[in-house]
């Protein structure tokens, strides 16, 4: 009876339902999903192929598909992303992998200059469909010049998608659009989040499971106050829900997913709900994506919704420290979110 | 009967000092050209090469004809430019190419039009040789809608198929020309990537992560320096170390080569690509050549080099004189012939001009077009927030 029972219990989560995938294994999944996919697809950067990745992420890629679509770089950002995206307009569809994200700075150029504004100067002339993907924003303990968040910095321009996932889900469905797509996407991952499991549905263990770029989610349906975030900082938002909801106050949590372009509209349709919005980001805060947030807010609709003005939670406005205290301190806390919140809310 | 005629017309020249054999020769029937003729170029200089290209070029009457006519009309377009900028037609960027003509035209004729090509700002020259009409390369110069870019990109930026540009940022075209030619090897198409780049883009960090991946890698990738003495107002000597650009690939095996002859260029490039294709990695050449403009319009160009080098330049080097008296002298063609395709480029130029000069400018709704590619349209806010501008793909 009991046996059976247990039996077929395991037979069914082998075979169908939901299971526990690390953001870093479904990362994995996704490249190695459309490797098999498209043969003009390849992966590219620094210790990518023999070291399994930096972070681990692309292991086992090359053992499957060897040296010519996995792609170990020296230590020339500049270099080898601008080979990437020529290899982007000669029709490849390469996956350029910055160790992290403040290595970019190194070929922000490229990035830009040659990826983002090509398909416009040439008037349709000449795509780049081309993936920029690496840990993004803090770390623990890396220090300054390794914890920058740089969703701010490509979101300016415009040419570039930009994505921030934050769960397993997120990060499979969103890096097989940017691979599908035929622009340049910044795809901006965390290190932190790498190690963290999340259920994912049946349907996002499908090959052709794919997450619309420009669409955000809604994590959790609340009345009272609208929380808008992206990639770590959601947890956070959820957390401080948990907590919040204790005292009777019913957060609204939206992911935001893809930082550009922001879909405005979620967060407008909530707001004319909620009455109250306050953004969290990991980012500094000046000229930062919760700024943006407030200026769409206030020229859209859902302005005269407000109760109050839009609050941002964001990292400290310095550079990261490195003291375990300070670092920190550095950073959104749970707290300083419910703190904020209360604050908006006026309670 | 022929020859008794350039008898008497070389006699007549020669009697009263002026040309006047082009009318004596009126009735001269064209087969009585030579067809072909073997020409001495100058031997390269060469870096880790045990040989170099050819030291003998072939050269067909169709050939020279071909080459003539390619470096007259870049050099007439240029020229055109000139003027439609100095009357405020053109405006912005504009890097003009007359004296380079050989490189371009040279290159060409190297490699076939399934080989690639990316190159720098002073473009116009390679848009023409890579297949795009003078009529699009003008209208794009003076932003209309009849522009190869619909007069989005201007001067610095026109493509075609396997022409990428026409690159603003200083030696950035160089890895992008790496990665095309990645992409020729990936797919194993035998094809190779010309990749160009000025005696100012060598100092560029980027073009030595480059070549150590070229090489590494063994990338089909040609690259090409068209050294013409000076990085906008720096000449070599004072931006340089060292002024040998064929060695500058260190590794990478390199070649100096004379920009200014349409036939060594031709011979150099099709050394250079067959490297390439053999698998052997890619090459460094370099095309010493010379730029009578300016760096651009706004530089006169005479603060930094003497009018007497230039002038010079010009009468002892020029590579469209230097092609057409090699082809004279060896009875490959006659005088009128040149006289005549010159009035034809000229009128063709005109016309272009024209049709560039009436063209109307891109409609405002296309400013935000070309956004994304392949994506639905979306909307794009324009100056205030009560402006909603759409961008198709």
């Amino acid at each position: 009876g009991k046996a059976v029972v247990g039996l077929a219990s395991r037979k069914h989560q082998r075979t169908s339902g939901p299971v526990e995938v690390t953001v870093r294994d479904a990362l994995n999944q996704a490249m190695d999903e459309e490797l098999e996919r498209d043969e003009r697809v390849f992966l590219m950067g620094e210790e990518v192929a023999q070291y399994d990745g930096a972070y681990k992420v692309s292991r086992g890629l090359w053992k499957k598909y060897g040296d010519k679509r996995i792609i170990d770089t020296p230590i020339s950002e500049m270099g080898f992303a601008g080979i990437a995206v020529g290899a982007a307009m000669a029709g490849l569809r390469p996956i350029c992998e910055f160790m992290t994200f403040n290595f970019s700075m190194q070929a922000i150029d490229q990035v830009i200059n040659s990826a983002a504004k090509t398909y416009y100067m040439s008037a349709g002339l000449q795509p780049v469909p081309i993936v920029f993907r690496g840990p993004n924003g803090a770390s623990a303990g890396v220090a300054a010049q390794h914890s920058q968040c740089f969703a701010a910095w490509y979101a300016h321009c415009p040419g570039l998608k930009v994505v921030s996932p934050w769960n397993s889900e997120d990060a499979k469905g969103l890096l097989k659009s940017a691979i599908r797509d035929d622009n340049p996407v910044v795809f901006l991952e965390n290190e932190l989040m790498y190690g963290v499991p999340f259920e994912m549905s049946e349907d996002s263990q499908s090959k052709d499971f794919t997450i619309p770029i420009g669409k955000a989610k809604i994590e959790r349906q609340g009345n009272h106050v609208t929380l808008v975030s992206h990639s770590r900082f959601v947890g956070h938002c959820l957390d401080a829900a948990a907590v919040l909801a204790k005292e009777g106050i019913e957060c609204e949590v939206i992911n935001l997913r893809t930082i550009r372009p922001m879909d405005v509209e979620s967060i407008e349709t909530s707001v004319m709900k909620t009455n109250h919005l306050v953004t969290v980001e990991g980012g500094w805060p000046q000229f930062g994506v919760g700024a943006e947030i407030c200026a769409r807010v206030m020229e859209g609709s859902a302005f005269n919704f407000l109760d109050a003005p839009v609050t941002r939670v964001t990292g400290v406005d310095i550079p990261m420290p490195y003291a375990k205290i300070l670092e920190d301190h550095s950073l959104p806390q749970v707290k300083d979110i419910i703190f904020s919140v209360k604050k908006t809310l006026n309670v | 009967m022929k020859t008794m005629l350039t008898v008497i017309s070389n006699a007549l020249c020669r009697i009263t000092g002026k040309n006047v054999g082009a009318r004596v020769a009126v009735t001269r029937n064209f087969a009585d050209f030579t067809p072909q003729v073997t020409f001495d170029i100058k031997k390269c200089d060469l870096h880790r090469l045990e040989a170099g290209p050819p030291v003998k070029a072939e050269l067909t009457r169709e050939q020279g004809l071909q080459y003539y006519r390619t470096m007259q009309m870049v050099r007439r377009v240029e020229l055109k430019a000139d003027q439609l900028y100095k009357q405020k037609i053109i405006r912005g960027f504009c890097h003009l190419y007359d004296g380079q003509e050989a490189c371009a035209a040279g290159i060409e004729a190297a490699i076939s039009p399934s080989d690639h090509l990316i190159t720098a700002y002073r473009a116009h020259g390679y848009t023409y040789t890579r297949g795009v009409s003078i009529r699009q390369i003008l209208a794009e110069l003076t932003g209309r809608k009849g522009g190869v870019a619909k007069g989005k990109g201007g001067s610095m930026h026109m493509y075609a198929p396997h022409f990428y540009g026409g690159n603003g940022i200083v030696g950035a075209q160089v890895p992008l020309g790496a990665g095309i030619a990645l992409a020729c090897q990936y797919r194993g198409n035998n094809q190779v990537c010309v990749t160009l780049y000025g005696d100012g883009a060598a100092n560029q960090g980027q073009l030595f992560e480059t070549f150590n991946m070229a090489a590494l890698w063994k990338l089909p990738c040609v690259f090409i320096c068209e050294n013409n003495k000076y990085g906008m107002g720096t000449a070599v000597e004072r931006a340089a170390a060292s002024t040998d650009y064929y060695k500058r690939g260190d590794f990478i095996p390199g070649l100096r080569v004379d920009g200014m002859d349409v036939l060594s260029v031709r011979e150099a490039t099709r050394f250079a690509a067959d490297h390439c294709r053999a698998g052997k990695g890619p090459i460094v050449m370099e095309l010493q050549t010379y730029r009578y403009h300016g760096h651009s319009m706004s530089d006169p160009g005479v603060s930094y080099r003497t009018r007497e080098e230039i002038q010079e330049v010009r009468s002892k080097s020029d590579p469209i004189s230097l092609l057409r008296e090699r082809m004279l002298s060896n009875n490959m063609a006659s005088a009128e012939e040149f006289k005549e395709m010159d009035v034809e480029i000229r009128k063709e130029v005109d016309d272009a001009a024209q049709f560039a000069t009436s063209d109307p400018e891109p409609p405002l709704e296309d400013l935000c077009n070309h956004v994304f590619s392949n994506n639905p349209p979306l909307d794009v806010r324009g100056t205030h927030p009560w402006s909603k501008l759409k961008s198709v793909s």
